[in-house]
């Protein structure tokens, strides 16, 4: 069917279309647009009902975190940083504070490192149930994100169990987390692990056996394996295209050192495969988070004590700490001049090259219906591309 | 594709038939979690206004706003915090911070008006139906953004320390004194409560970021005596501190003495101000106690030529010849003194006014006088018997220990009083060898000393005798006539006599008691000795002491016979202790400085 359509590879080029021939349309899709994931727009050039070129256009979001954060004490940014990616609030909180650890010498307890672990693979679990049901949306299949959306909201109960709140947690602070897990938690994980499973088997045979969505997704948005370097693809988009990279192996931080699992690769490259291999990588976190549960101490410190947040100075020093979230390298550069707020903080989140170039290339001859569809599938969030 | 992919959909009809995840009515039955960081409820009764939940809100939510009927005092700013949902963003550090633990989260998250402007209240002030909630955010137990806990201060064992006279408080090191600097918040709740009203804030600031100078010229802006009270001030300031309402407050007394510590006398000159030029006016000061020489040191910078009389050999007054050495060792007073005469006060030691010189000649002499002579006179026991020779006078005592003299109070001692006096007399004597009893009429909690003085007392080795109102003192029979005395005193009860008063001791009758002591050492209180002020000085008396107005002036003015004459120090003010001292010098030469120059007078 669309066999012919596979491994198309688009032009490397933007094409330069005369827009006063009158065989093209220039149209807007988003900023608002609910195909578009967030607050970002494309201006796509079309000729027919197929993309001609695309341009990205992104600054509708943009909230100056990165400069706010000049102005702030070390631990004032800590309620803030979890607004740059919305949908996964704990990769920044993490980002930050093990950031703000290393600089300023605090080794946290090992209670911290697994309820930190815990926190992460549970945000990744909500974030990509969320994502599921946008990509199936984005092609018409509405049922899906009527159940993800729920698992969803199963998982932000725990987190709001655990840290009181349901969206930002604020949960990872410096030094540690929060608090330790309230009584009967873990049981509440276990149990809603079980439902979300049951669910996502149920989502594996309605929308991966589903003739429409294999028909839409095939051969959608190919990324050959060669541009994972060029563009700095990470994370899923880079898997599913057979590069295994996942920070966490490759870094191995925090807990996943003593957690059993694989990276999980793909092939074939497409918005299916891709799809596919974040289905697969949500049974993972459901394993993951059994194998925390499992064996997170039950006892002990859960932070380091630090000195007032009022004075608290850092020494002067910079580093990089990054993380893998659902999307790929998640990442906080922060620099200190040993003062009380940092000197510089830069955000790198996988968004920006995903959402940008990637998309700007691949958009190119794609039908303007699987426009929404192949956004999707490279799975980005705006907020993080405006820092 | 296969036929599966076809079919396979269709399962999604077998959730027709299941019980749907979405309940009907999410506003009822849906609380938020034990832990949810829902609106904000505020005990105010223990929250002290302090303003740090202020101070850690990056979204500039909170605001301390003065309550209706909420006065500030003590310890208490009397504002409370009022937030602002249009910025809060639930972080819940304010929580996590709050000194005294009385700002909390409820879980209520629900709240619908059409009035943009109730969405910023007072919590726990303005009424709301989630006051008092059970279940919302509280901070984690072991958790705290501040340290509750005091970085503790190297003192000497209790049993070394009454084998000598040696200091018992070491003082911090530098790492010491950083970290718990570290554990202010800057509220400044402390300088209300302060009597010469020290930027406490300021000076922590200054070690907690090695800048001693600066601390050193924020402690002589208000106090020159930073030697003396970083070591045994009444230290209000931490009965004030917001910190104090969670766990200990901060060090601040030892803060202070770790400034004064670290900085030599000889570099003092570099961080601390200079005097104006001579003004060409001319002030007596009468005692060289702390508030006589806080005046000096004050006159002293804006101009004055001062001259210190003092009747005893050496200067400090009741720092030198009451607190002992193990508290207030010389080399530190000595700093403190030996500044404020390097700025030109002289200090005439051995002259008495009233005997070799009259306060008329003062006047004279003088544009203006300064009287500071404190309580030099120990009250008697007034009982049967008090003049026997084994009676002695606490005050006496302790400066016969300054003057190295020869004491002789024998194996056993009673200490009669209940304050600090009492237990300074107290210790002296168990380092003197002797058994020592402290004997009070009311119960220990009423005791007027510092509750660490009477622990430290205690721990000493000290007897507490509680209830105990002296009766008679008897001679010694036989052989120790003269040279031991019996003291006798009934035992008492604590009677409620009126609602809302302290209770009072009453002896119960016939529970008379007796012990036989080497020496008794009354220390129930001091009065002044105002002989050398005589009539035509013009100086009003009321109960006593010299009647001085708001600005420390005790006569009307300057009159043909001379200068204006003021007073203070413990021979005016009641708390009786050095910084009110230090503060009424202060005041006294700032009014001084106004009455001569003239300005605003
Ligand atoms: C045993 C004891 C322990 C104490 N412990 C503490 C404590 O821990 N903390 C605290 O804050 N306070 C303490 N105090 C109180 C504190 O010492 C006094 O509040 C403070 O010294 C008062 O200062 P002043 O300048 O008013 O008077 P004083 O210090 O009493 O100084 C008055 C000076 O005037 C001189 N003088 C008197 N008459 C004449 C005269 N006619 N001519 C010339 N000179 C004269 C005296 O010799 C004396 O030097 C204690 C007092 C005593 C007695
Ligand atoms: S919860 Fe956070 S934002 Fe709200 S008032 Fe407290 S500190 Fe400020």
């Amino acid at each position: 069917m669309k066999k012919e359509k596979l491994r198309v590879i688009p032009p490397a080029e933007r094409a330069n279309p005369d827009l006063e021939s009158g065989k093209y349309l220039l149209m807007w899709q988003g900023p608002q647009h609910p195909g578009i994931t967030g607050n970002m727009s494309l201006k796509l050039i079309v000729e027919g009902d197929s993309v001609v070129d695309c341009e990205t256009h992104v600054g509708y979001l943009h909230r100056g975190f990165e400069k706010l954060m000049e102005r702030r004490l070390w631990m004032q940014n800590f309620p803030l940083v979890c607004r740059i990616a919305v949908p996964e609030p704990d990769f920044n909180e993490y980002c930050y504070a093990a950031a703000l650890e290393e600089l300023a010498g605090i080794q946290i307890p090992d209670k911290a490192v697994w309820l930190r672990t815990l926190s992460l693979e549970m945000i990744r679990l909500a974030s990509f149930l969320m994502w599921i049901g946008g990509q199936a949306g984005a092609f018409g299949h509405g049922t899906i994100i009527q159940w993800s959306v729920t698992m969803r909201d199963y998982v932000l109960d725990l987190f709001e169990e655990l840290s009181g709140g349901r969206i930002y947690h604020m949960y990872i602070i410096p030094g540690g987390v929060r608090g330790d897990v309230p009584a009967g938690f873990f049981k509440h994980v276990l149990e809603i692990m079980d439902t979300v499973q049951k669910n996502l088997d149920d989502i594996e045979l309605v929308m991966f056996h589903n003739v429409v969505f294999k028909m839409r997704a095939e051969g959608l948005g190919y990324i050959p394996a060669d541009w994972v370097d060029h563009y700095g693809i990470t994370g899923p988009n880079a898997r599913a295209a057979g590069v295994a990279r996942d920070l966490r192996k490759d870094l191995g931080y925090l807990a996943y050192p003593r957690l059993d699992f694989k990276t999980i690769v793909g092939q074939k490259s497409d918005a299916y495969e891709r799809a596919r291999l974040r289905l697969l990588e949500m049974y993972q976190c459901i394993d993951l988070i059994r194998q925390i549960v499992d064996q997170c101490p039950k006892d002990g410190p859960f932070r380091e004590k630090l000195p007032n947040p009022l004075y608290w100075k850092i020494p002067a020093g910079e580093t990089y700490v990054a993380a893998e979230c659902t999307r790929g390298e998640y990442g906080f550069y922060v620099a200190s001049d040993g003062s009380d707020k940092p000197r510089r903080v830069a955000v790198r989140g996988p968004s920006y090259t995903h959402a940008v170039a990637v998309m700007e290339r691949l958009a190119r001859g794609v039908n303007i219906a699987d426009v929404a569809g192949l956004m999707v599938s490279l799975h980005t969030y705006p907020p993080e591309i405006e820092r | 594709m296969d036929i599966k992919d076809f079919i396979a959909p269709f399962a999604v009809w077998k959730r027709a038939f299941e019980k749907p995840f979405t309940v009907k009515k999410p506003i009822d039955e849906r609380p938020g979690a034990p832990r949810y960081r829902g609106f904000h409820i505020n005990d105010a009764e223990r929250c002290v206004g302090c303003g740090t939940c202020e101070a850690i809100c990056m979204n500039k939510a909170i605001d301390l706003v003065p309550v209706e009927g909420r006065e500030a005092k003590e310890g208490d700013s009397g504002l409370r915090p009022r937030v602002d949902y249009g910025r809060c963003c639930w972080c819940a550090l304010c929580v996590d911070i709050c000194p005294s633990g009385s700002l909390n989260m409820s879980n209520e998250y629900l709240w619908i008006d059409s009035d943009p402007d109730v969405f910023r209240y007072t919590p726990g002030v303005d009424k709301k139906p989630w006051d008092g909630a059970e279940l919302g955010y509280r901070r984690a137990e072991g958790y705290r953004l501040l340290d509750e806990q005091r970085v503790p201060m190297a003192e000497l064992g209790h049993r070394e320390a009454v084998k000598s006279f040696l200091e018992l408080v070491q003082g911090y090191s530098r790492a010491q004194a950083e970290k718990e600097a570290d554990r202010c918040v800057s509220c400044g709740l402390c300088i209300a409560s302060c009597p010469a009203h020290m930027d406490i804030p300021g000076y922590i600031k200054a070690v907690r970021e090695g800048d001693l100078d600066t601390g050193l010229r924020l402690l002589y802006e208000t106090n020159p005596f930073p030697e003396a009270c970083g070591r045994i001030c009444t230290h209000l300031c931490e009965g004030a501190c917001s910190i104090g309402t969670g766990g200990d407050p901060v060090a601040i007394r030892w803060l202070k003495r770790y400034i004064a510590d670290q900085v030599e006398l000889s570099a003092y000159a570099k961080a601390l101000p200079r005097a104006e030029p001579s003004v060409g006016k001319k002030v007596a000061v009468v005692g060289a106690g702390p508030g006589g020489l806080s005046a000096a040191y004050y006159l002293a910078l804006l101009g004055y030529e001062v001259k210190v009389y003092e009747k005893d050999g050496e200067a400090g007054g009741m720092l030198r010849y009451g607190i002992p050495e193990y508290r207030l060792p010389y080399p530190a007073l000595d700093k403190d003194i030996g500044y404020i005469e390097s700025l030109g006060v002289t200090i005439k030691r051995g002259v008495a006014i009233g005997k070799d010189l009259s306060l008329s000649d003062l006047r004279r002499d003088y544009h203006a006088v300064y009287l500071s002579t404190g309580l030099p006179v120990a009250y008697g026991l007034e009982v049967p018997g008090d003049k026997h020779p084994r009676v002695l006078d606490g005050v006496a005592v302790l400066a016969a220990a300054t003057r190295g003299e020869e004491l002789g109070l024998g194996k056993r001692v009673a200490v009669i009083g209940g304050g600090n006096v009492a237990m300074d007399a107290a210790r002296t004597a168990l380092r003197h060898g002797a058994a020592v009893d402290i004997l009070y009429r009311r119960r220990e909690e009423d005791m007027p000393a510092d509750a660490d003085e009477i622990r430290e007392a205690k721990a000493e080795g000290a007897r507490l005798i509680e209830k105990s109102i002296p009766v008679e003192v008897k001679d010694a029979a036989g052989a120790l006539a003269g040279k031991a005395a019996l003291f006798v005193w009934n035992e008492a009860e604590m009677v409620q006599k009126e609602e809302g008063k302290r209770p009072v001791p009453e002896a119960i009758p016939g529970a008379l008691r007796e012990e036989l002591y080497d020496s008794i050492i009354a220390a129930i209180g001091q009065g002044p000795d105002l002989s050398y002020v005589t009539e035509e000085d013009g100086v009003p008396m009321k109960r006593f002491k010299p009647l001085v107005d708001a600005r420390g002036m005790a006569s009307p003015g300057a009159s043909p016979k001379g200068g204006a004459i003021f007073a203070g120090g413990d021979l005016v003010n009641d708390r009786k202790d050095a910084i009110s001292a230090i503060a009424d010098g202060h005041r006294a030469a700032l009014s001084i400085d106004r009455h001569l120059s003239g300005k605003g007078a």
